[in-house]
């Protein structure tokens, strides 16, 4: 048990990828057996990464819990160095979650090539957890890319009719970012050695160390990097994570990939990679680059308003319902890249959560699609209509989660817009009137959506007989209605979780926060 | 006389003999030899014990020693490279043996003649004197020449071989002609000596200018720089195909080192110069490889300007190896381990391409590959490795080498360089992945059929333990490239 305590990250992140290795022992024609061991492995990986939940120490969730360091390339001062603090915490949940009910959802979908699928779900798994554990930059970098070869496959074999396009794409967009990304961290791990050189006390907290890649190493050179520096380096992040997130104008690859991913594929997608990229941003753009950070809060605030409104606008406009859950991604993740450049606690905090909220309901709807699409193979709205009189359960769910995703009272989607507008408006009023007026939009599209599809006569003759949902498919979308209600009913420990160091950050960023706004901050907490 | 041939120079360059000896006994040896295929394991056997005499060397070496009086150093870097170059000829023959067969050209010459170019660029390796440069670069040279117009009976192998005999001699001759003016300058072959008379001379100097223009532009053509380089594809399709690998890695590494001496040593004085030439040189290199690649069909073409564009980031690698006042450090292990892990990545790649040619097929289209996922599962995930490797994606040997070229510019303040070495390296994804797609996403092209045998096999597998091994912990062999500072 001591030994589980003790290298319980590593455990969680590579044991999909040791189930990898013995899915590949397999022989490829026994699909049953090689179904049930994939499920099983990403299921008991859940189990396994949950007593992180319960032992992750709440009081100190700023600081790096479960921390494990070993010597890795000695020559670069690059270690194999993990540890997770409350944001990570969320984002590892959130992946073990979302992996076993992507995985059940391929169950009947993915007849072909089943032995390489699942081999590459398991090492996609491996990879996104790799991302959010990392606290040594090269570690992370290499996760960061190593991920990008399974969804490539994921897209390029199991995909739609322009899959060689939608995976080509992504993979050249993803890594013309990350090559950039790469140059930032070098600029940090050059950096590092001469500042601490010039300040002692920087190299004091990190005795014997000339390079290194440690991310709370170059957390803590933050006060020391110069304006001109921290431009640069913010910018080369800016590229990598922005094209990740994605935000306006680097999101065209997104709709691409998601129409032509696998069901599966899309959920993972919009689950857990987009949130890479807005990880990214909290963990190295805002702590590292304090000062860089908010010089281009105009700069992406005004990207991030642009994603909402404009995503919105064509998600409405889609003929094509994956297309339209696709948009709707793009201007979801703007309100979470709205919240988080607000920099105040209310919107960081608001931030968080939501990417939370996206990975559930986006994950669900992009479920939702997929079921109908294996049913008819068609995903046009045209084709539908009145689908509530034969599919009620189905109809009921996907009117929870559409209510999820616009954000009603109740459900999880309510908790993260509504914090992320209260923080847009401490910082800046027309903020958050744009952001209102994003949050009808999404109304307006998700409901249009609902109506046209389950309301109506069901007058198509190829819907008139169409099965509801059956246990499996059931199985994959409870789970995430539970949460929904959860975090919609009781967010309390979600925010306890996220309170340290959300209120860290923000003293990195503007270190007089505290004192100065304190009135303010609290009538924000009264609201709430 | 007794400065000149005394028994520690003889044990300088015991490796170079033992090559000259086993290329003289497979001549000999092919007249007496019914099954040929023996020649080729004597040819790994002389390797081997070249080898052992290499090892035996690195005990005894520091940095800096010099042999026949300063015509030879046996230093670290020469070391290295003399490494490279026995991995690259070994696997060269490991991969010839079924390939001559199918084209039924096995002949004993051609092992003699790996085994003479081998030695002609270990020579190169350690060369510190123009004459003893441009005589072992010759020896490799020509050699080379006779290998790839090796398939008598093919005509683009023939026309392959002149035209990069042309090519060849007319560089050779540019670059002779640089010479004669250093030698003009210095009044001596030393790089030693040519560096002090470059340096008293003003910056400007117009006779030392021409010299550098004319001594880069043959290396430039050597190592197929753009604007130099229209020769690679035409003698890299033509080329029998294991030539076509030895030519990329071997070849290639020992023009590298031939650049790196006699840009960083001799002429050192003029470094602001050549920093300025080689820096656009480098990025053409790099642009124009990587977009001529993306529209090749022509498996074999593709490969040879992916290596046209890996010549741009070693070149890069150069510049940040002499950057005064930054160290070289950096630089110097990216030249190293960026060449070692392209030797061993690109046989792998080169070995498969070998595969597939067999009686029926010529097999150098990207669509003959279709489906190669279906029929040969293992082989296409060791090309998959072997293709993400060359695109320099982790963990694999290919990133270790780009992240060292990357931070050598950064640390050395070449942020622009390193911006455009680094959305290069992205954009040559596209034509990788565009193998991966066919042998993963296509549909199997009934036809293909793998000639494999166990030389291939065997130098595969060498080639992915390496690649994986320098891509998940590069540490041995980062300081083994260290070695040259400490």
């Amino acid at each position: 048990m001591d030994f589980f305590r003790q290298h319980i990250l590593s455990i969680v992140a590579f044991w999909p990828l040791a189930g990898m290795f013995v899915l590949l022992l397999m022989n490829k024609e026994n699909k049953a057996l090689i179904r049930w061991w994939a499920n099983l492995v990403v299921f008991s990986g859940f189990l396994v990464s949950l007593p992180l939940w319960f032992w992750f120490d709440v009081n100190n969730s700023d600081k790096m819990q479960f921390v494990e360091k070993h010597a890795w390339i000695v020559t670069l001062g690059a270690d194999f160095h993990v540890g997770i603090d409350g944001i990570s915490l969320l984002l590892i949940m959130l992946t073990t979650f979302l992996g076993p009910l992507a995985m059940l959802s391929s169950w009947t979908a993915i007849e072909n090539r089943t032995k390489e699928y699942y081999a590459f779900m398991l090492m996609l798994q491996t990879g996104m957890l790799g991302v959010f554990i990392s606290l040594d930059f090269f570690m992370f970098y290499v996760f960061w890319e190593v991920m990008l070869v399974p969804m490539y496959f994921l897209i390029g074999v199991w995909g739609g009719p322009r899959r060689l396009y939608a995976a080509i794409k992504f993979f050249l967009y993803t890594l013309v970012g990350s090559v950039l990304l790469l140059l930032g961290i070098l600029a940090l791990y050059f950096a590092f050695p001469t500042l601490a050189m010039q300040n002692p006390e920087l190299a004091a907290q990190f005795p014997d160390t000339t390079h290194t890649f440690n991310i709370l190493a170059f957390q803590a050179m933050a006060k020391y990097l110069s304006h001109d520096f921290q431009w640069w380096v913010f910018l080369a992040f800016f590229v990598g994570f922005a094209i990740k997130v994605p935000m306006f104008p680097f999101h065209t690859w997104l709709p691409d990939a998601h129409v032509e991913a696998p069901t599966a594929g899309s959920v993972i997608l919009a689950g857990v990679l987009l949130k890479m990229g807005t990880y990214g941003f909290l963990r190295f753009s805002l702590p590292i680059l304090p000062w860089a950070t908010v010089y281009f809060v105009p700069l992406m605030s005004t990207l991030a308003i642009i994603a909402i409104v404009y995503g919105a606008l064509v998600a409405m406009m889609q003929p094509d319902m994956k297309k339209l859950v696709a948009y709707s991604s793009v201007s979801h993740m703007g309100f979470v890249m709205l919240g988080m450049f607000a920099l105040n606690p209310n919107g960081l905090n608001g931030s968080i959560i939501q990417q939370i909220n996206h990975g559930i309901s986006t994950g669900a709807l992009f479920l939702i699609v997929g079921i109908i699409y294996e049913r008819r193979h068609t995903r046009e709205i045209a084709q539908f209509g009145g689908l509530s009189t034969v599919m009620p359960v189905y109809a009921t769910i996907f009117l929870i989660m559409t209510m999820s995703s616009i954000g009603l009272p109740l459900l999880n989607g309510f908790i993260g817009e509504f914090t992320i507008m209260m923080g847009a408006l401490q910082h800046n009023i027309w903020w958050a009137v744009t952001g209102g007026a994003g949050i009808v939009l999404g109304a307006a599209y998700m409901l249009w959506l609902y109506q046209r599809t389950m309301f109506g006569k069901n007058d198509n003759p190829a819907n008139q007989n169409l099965l509801d949902l059956n246990a499996r498919e059931l199985a994959t979308l409870v789970p995430l209605i539970i949460v929904a209600f959860w975090i919609g009913l009781y967010p309390a420990p979600f925010f306890k979780i996220l309170d340290k160091p959300v209120n860290k950050l923000v003293e990195t960023i503007s270190p007089d926060y505290f004192k100065g706004e304190a009135p303010k901050a609290a009538s924000a907490g009264e609201t709430r | 006389m007794g400065q000149f041939f005394n028994m520690q120079d003889l044990g300088a360059i015991a490796p170079e003999l033992e090559l000259m000896l086993f290329g003289m006994i497979l001549m000999i040896a092919d007249l007496l030899v019914e099954n040929k295929k023996w020649l080729s394991l004597i040819s790994l056997g002389g390797i081997g014990w070249s080898g052992f005499f290499l090892y035996r060397l690195h005990g005894a070496i520091g940095s800096g020693i010099y042999a026949y009086g300063g015509l030879l150093t046996i230093d670290h870097l020469a070391w290295i490279f003399k490494l490279i170059f026995l991995i690259g000829a070994a696997l060269t023959v490991l991969i010839s043996m079924k390939y001559l067969d199918i084209e039924r050209e096995q002949h004993g010459e051609y092992y003699a003649l790996i085994m003479f170019a081998t030695m002609g660029m270990m020579f190169m390796a350690g060369a510190m004197d123009l004459i003893t440069l441009y005589i072992s670069l010759e020896t490799m040279a020509i050699a080379t020449y006779v290998l790839v117009g090796f398939l008598r009976s093919n005509q683009r192998s023939n026309e392959a071989s002149l035209k990069y005999f042309l090519l060849g001699a007319f560089s050779s001759g540019i670059l002779l002609y640089g010479m004669s003016l250093l030698y003009g300058i210095s009044g001596s072959t030393r790089f030693l000596d040519i560096a002090a008379a470059l340096d008293q001379r003003s910056l400007n100097d117009p006779i030392s200018m021409l010299a550098l223009v004319a001594v880069s532009t043959g290396l430039f053509f050597k190592i197929a720089a753009v604007p130099f380089h229209q020769w690679t594809p035409d003698a890299y399709e033509g080329a029998p195909s294991p030539i076509t690998a030895y030519m990329s890695v071997a070849v290639k590494a020992a023009s590298f080192v031939m650049l790196v001496r006699v840009f960083m040593i001799a002429l050192s004085p003029l470094y602001q110069h050549w920093t300025l030439i080689m820096g656009a040189v480098a990025v053409l290199t790099m642009t124009v490889g990587n977009v001529a690649a993306m529209t090749q069909t022509n498996l074999k073409r593709l490969l040879a300007y992916s290596s046209i564009s890996h010549a741009g980031y070693i070149l890069l690698g150069v510049i940040a190896a002499y950057s005064p006042p930054f160290s070289s450090a950096t630089g110097m292990t990216a030249i190293q381990i960026y060449l070692l892990a392209y030797t061993f990545t690109n046989i792998g790649i080169w070995a498969l391409v070998v595969a597939l040619r067999s009686r029926e097929m010529i097999g150098e289209q990207i669509y003959e590959m279709n489906g190669l996922a279906h029929k040969h599962p293992t082989l296409a995930v060791l090309m998959l490795i072997f293709l993400l490797s060359l695109a320099g994606i982790p963990p694999t040997a290919g990133f270790i080498g780009k992240y060292y070229i990357f931070a050598g510019l950064i640390e050395t303040k070449h942020t622009a360089l390193a911006v455009i070495a680094v959305l290069n390296a992205a954009v040559s994804v596209f034509y990788y992945l565009r193998i991966v797609a066919a042998m993963f996403m296509k549909e199997s092209a009934d036809k293909t059929r793998l000639s494999l045998s166990p030389g291939i096999l065997v130098a595969m597998s060498v080639a992915l333990v390496f690649t994986l091994w320098i891509g998940f912990y590069p540490d041995p062999f980062i300081n083994l490239a260290r070695e040259l500072f400490s």
